[in-house]
């Protein structure tokens, strides 16, 4: 199989192989995913939630860092697609990373896997295992490091498109832990591909990468600023657990000045939508009126995941 | 272009009227599959008028040639928008020729629920079949070359014709 070496997640036909991260994905590609996800939402409102395609194929999700909801989300999206999934939730401690990580994935390609979901507290893990896995294998990366999140990008963009239908005439503002988030790259990504005009990052400066400015967005360090007259509003999990130093001085704090309430949004556009990618801090970045209100889309997002990851398995797969 | 002229498909959409009013009652549901198969149906629904809202079936995800070729683009939602529960149903395309699309839409159908039975209206049947498959009503048969296809076009004013083309890749009708 020749990958192109610029960006291996693409065959010699331009079509996509593995799927490790939005950068770099041709728009054509991303609008190939969700208008095969629009097909997979139909499918997941029958009786029978399922369809033929991956059957007699086994997907491997590959966990060495805990997920709850992105693990379950394309495990229902694999079965929906007939595929067997065997899940292996792999202890860290027990790796020392690196060659004992390919070990794990040639054992398991040896029992016959066609695909490996991979979710990696290290950035670039799913690139490294893709590089050596067998060439009729595919590889989706569930998360690695600071990195990339693509399937969550992916159905952030579903969900933004499902209510707001065209992108060209948006504000989105991104808000909380940029630094930290490996969502937050494959959002902005996403979003400028797909042709969102203006995109917004509002963070306290600790929380922001030093270059965040040349991915083309425009920086707000006060909250009502950035917010006002926006169409979406996607809040970012404050990462308590990668924070290391005092970047913060307190949740509390955090909340004051970056927390979503009712009187913060009611400077966007009365229309405007809110994501969440969870799983949520509430009364640290969202308040509970706002995550349980009217303008949340944060459980239609979680349904809507599971169209996304079918309809890249399934692109995949084919390919 | 070798061969005879093509039949007019405005002419054909009415024998077939024609020939599936005294048969196909008030509940029948129709299922149209994707494109041309929709555009068929709905006429068909206007003309015979039934009661049953039209269906559409794109059939990308049950097709037999996924492993050869992959998902194809441009899937569109299949929309089955009554109970197919008990219910006759007349599956509609423009063009009968493997069967193998056929084979699929059943498949898909039955994953909405078990009906009654269901029929098989196409506009024309080429022929070669590979499935043992045949439709109840069709408008002509039609001969054509193995490396040729034939496929329904609509224009503006929603008046249908029907066209050859050359095919690049072994695919299925």
């Amino acid at each position: 199989m020749w990958l192109d070496p610029k960006n291996p997640q693409l065959n010699h036909n331009g079509e996509l192989h593995h799927l490790l991260s939005l950068d770099g994905l041709p728009a054509s590609i991303l609008w190939q995913i969700l208008d095969t996800a629009k097909s997979f939402a139909g499918v997941t409102e029958r009786e029978v939630k399922k369809v033929p395609l991956l059957r007699g194929k086994a997907v491997f999700n590959l966990f060495f860092e805990p997920s709850t909801r992105t693990r379950t989300t394309f495990e229902i999206a694999a079965k929906r697609l007939s595929a067997d999934v065997i899940n292996l939730a792999i202890n860290i401690s027990s790796q020392t990373k690196g060659e004992t990580v390919l070990d794990t994935v040639a054992n398991l390609a040896a029992m016959q896997a066609d695909m490996f979901i991979v979710r990696h507290a290290a950035s670039g893990a799913p690139y490294l295992i893709a590089k050596h896995v067998a060439p009729e294998i595919h590889v989706v990366n569930a998360g690695d490091g600071r990195h990339a999140h693509p399937t969550q990008g992916l159905l952030d963009m579903f969900t933004i498109r499902h209510y707001k239908h065209d992108f060209t005439q948006l504000r989105v503002a991104i808000v909380g832990d940029i630094l930290h988030s490996r969502v937050a790259r494959s959002q902005i990504q996403a979003l400028s591909s797909l042709g969102c005009p203006e995109i917004r990052v509002i963070a306290p400066k600790t929380l922001l990468p030093s270059n965040v400015e040349s991915l083309g967005v425009r920086v707000y360090h006060e909250m009502r600023e950035g917010l006002k007259d926006v169409d979406v509003v996607m809040m970012l999990r404050l990462q308590n657990e990668r924070m290391q130093g005092a970047l913060l001085a307190s949740a509390q704090e955090f909340f004051k000045y970056y927390g979503l309430t009712e009187d913060k949004l009611e400077l966007a556009k009365p229309d405007a939508i809110v994501l969440h990618p969870g799983p949520m801090n509430r009364g640290v970045e969202i308040d509970s009126s706002v995550a349980d209100g009217q303008q949340s889309v944060i459980l239609p997002q979680v349904t809507f995941g599971i169209a996304i990851r079918m309809a890249v398995m399934s692109i995949l797969a084919g390919n | 272009m070798p061969g005879k002229p093509l039949p007019d498909a405005e002419q054909l959409l009415q024998a077939l009227v024609a020939k599936m009013r005294p048969e196909v009652g008030p509940e029948t549901g129709l299922v149209g599959i994707h494109t041309g198969g929709v555009w068929l149906a709905e006429r068909l629904h206007k003309a015979l008028g039934l009661k049953t809202p039209c269906g559409a079936l794109d059939v990308s995800f049950y097709r037999d040639d996924y492993e050869r070729i992959g998902l194809h683009r441009d899937v569109k939602r299949s929309d089955i928008p009554f109970d197919v529960e008990g219910r006759p149903l007349v599956l509609v395309d423009d063009v009968l020729y493997t069967g193998r699309t056929i084979r699929a839409a059943m498949n898909e159908l039955f994953d909405y629920g078990r009906p009654q039975s269901i029929r098989l209206a196409a506009l024309i049947d080429r022929g070669g079949r590979e499935l043992p498959i045949a439709a109840q009503w069709v408008g002509a048969t039609v001969e054509v070359g193995a490396g040729e296809g034939i496929e329904l076009k609509r224009d503006e004013r929603e008046r249908l014709s029907l066209a050859l083309y050359k095919r690049s890749a072994p695919d299925v009708a």
